[in-house]
């Protein structure tokens, strides 16, 4: 008995140690996860190094911590104030832009607060909240959270009030809850094409320079954590902002729709272009 | 509905990547559950044998910890197992072992409790006999657990639903990585937030059929034995 439990906890525990694959860890959001992109491209990047990406997607804010801590080699998340301050405060290295698309505000049909006729950002979250439309917001402090945040800041506008409802939980489950109770709520595009449950709710409002959405990539810094696989994980950041990554990025379709936009190096002109990129789509 | 007939088509098609998770559930789970019966089933009967100080305090514990949120036990692992927790540098984190020790943290109290309950009764009944052969306490523990097979078996059942069950703790301490430490359970979070409700809900059917055929396995074993115990 003694023995088979031995062996048993060896089995358990030293598996993951003796396997000796190559991967990395990758602690990004669920933006990027869901929509499937990691599914096109990471496939391609593994044959060609032979290294494994292994994603754990949760929000922006999560990630963030995840590498923080040390348990990622990579960090590719969508907040940009979050990504500088993580750098700054020595966590990591060499961010670079990787690719964007951008928010996009959904709601119910009837569009009671009649967003869609706004002229901007600012503009369509201020009759939500002058007509006390309802809201539902990510309240989790994941990337889209922060960005919705930060454009109630520029509204000039503290939500607050029954209309505003925050669930606490991911896109997608609040895109759920946005559904049934047929609320506005502020997305990602990429998960807003994939989402399959989109009911009577549809893009109201987007193509503001203000809803910008930029993902970045950060290594996680060897400084403070000696046991990160730097070099596999520079492979990958080198790989994404080659020609080749990019290409895999702008040629990932959901339904036939550009998803992500590639925007490593020159994003001044990349920015100038948006009109064209992602695709309008619902 | 038609959803719901393609997931299953999955299953009949023995789909690689939904085996692969089928797979690692049973794995992590039937891991989870025979470690924590290792644990749980002699602590449960010595709590329900010998009495000692502090024992109603062990015993009031253990079926708080019945209550356990497999969140905070996910949270408390994920912080234990993170490179900058205390066993940081074993590298267990987002790996099936991970998983493995969340869910047994989380169900060695349900198995030692329920233990204890089955054990009780007996103990009564056997307490003279026991002490007329001048049974040590070796003997006494696995005399007791022996006769009280049945109910220990449940305990053991019981864990294992709600190992297979949960999500919170292998969510976070396992990461959900695509072929590595993604189960049933995370898939049909996964595959929720997504908004594709009816494959999750699919999913749900195939993990409960699993569930089922776990249980009715060794509900059958069980009977069988009783009957080769009768004809003796």
């Amino acid at each position: 008995m003694k023995h088979l439990l031995c062996a048993l906890f060896l089995a358990v525990f030293a598996a993951p140690l003796l396997a000796g694959e190559k991967y990395i860890t990758l602690a990004s959001t669920t933006s990027t996860q869901n929509s499937g992109l990691f599914d096109a491209i990471l496939p391609l990047f593994t044959a060609k190094t032979g290294i494994k990406v292994r994603v754990v997607a949760v929000g922006t804010g999560q990630a963030l911590r995840i590498a923080r801590n040390g348990d990622a080699d990579a960090l590719l998340v969508h907040h940009r104030p979050s990504e500088e301050a993580f750098v700054a405060e020595g966590y990591g290295i060499d961010r670079l832009d990787v690719m964007y698309n951008d928010f996009i505000l959904v709601g119910p049909e009837t569009d009671p607060a009649q967003i869609s006729k706004a002229e901007n950002a600012i503009g369509a979250l201020s009759s939500i909240a002058h007509t006390s439309a309802n809201f539902a917001s990510r309240g989790d402090d994941s990337g889209t959270h922060k960005k919705e945040q930060e454009l109630w800041r520029a509204a000039g506008i503290s939500p607050s009030g029954r209309w505003y409802l925050e669930t606490g939980s991911g896109m997608g489950a609040t895109l759920n809850f946005s559904k049934a109770k047929l609320t506005y709520t502020l997305t990602d595009r990429g998960t807003w094409i994939t989402f399959g449950n989109k009911g009577s709710l549809k893009r109201l409002f987007s193509g503001d320079k203000s809803l910008f959405n930029p993902y970045g990539i950060i290594l996680v810094n060897p400084a403070r954590h000696p046991h990160v696989k730097l070099d596999m994980a520079r492979a990958f950041s080198d790989w994404m902002i080659s020609p080749e990554g990019q290409k895999a990025i702008s040629d990932f379709r959901i339904d036939g729709f550009q998803a992500f936009c590639p925007n490593a190096n020159n994003i001044a002109a990349e920015i100038a272009d948006r009109a064209a990129c992602p695709a309008e789509a619902d | 509905m038609e959803t719901l007939f393609e997931a299953w088509h999955l299953v009949a098609a023995r789909d690689p990547a939904l085996m692969q998770i089928v797979g690692l559930s049973l794995y992590v789970s039937l891991t989870a559950s025979f470690l924590a019966a290792c644990i749980g089933i002699p602590l449960g009967a010595a709590l329900a044998i010998w009495s000692f100080p502090l024992r109603g305090v062990l015993v009031v514990l253990s079926t708080s910890l019945m209550a356990l949120p497999p969140v905070v036990v996910g949270l408390s692992v994920y912080l234990l197992l993170s490179r900058a927790g205390p066993l940081g540098a074993l590298g267990l984190l987002f790996t099936p072992g991970a998983m493995i020790i969340a869910q047994t943290i989380l169900i060695t109290p349900i198995i030692l409790a329920l233990t204890r309950e089955a054990v009780l009764p007996l103990r009564r009944d056997y307490d003279a006999l026991l002490l007329s052969v001048d049974a040590g306490p070796r003997l006494k523990l696995v005399t007791l657990i022996w006769d009280a097979r049945y109910g220990v078996v449940t305990a053991i059942l019981a864990g294992f639903g709600r190992a297979l069950a949960e999500v919170g703790a292998v969510l976070i301490v396992g990461g959900n990585i695509n072929g590595l430490t993604r189960v049933m359970t995370t898939t049909i979070a996964l595959e929720t937030s997504k908004g594709n409700l009816e494959l999750a809900l699919a999913l749900g059917t195939i993990l409960l059929t699993i569930a089922v055929s776990v249980n009715a396995l060794i509900h059958g074993l069980a009977r069988f034995g009783r009957r080769y115990e009768v004809t003796r």
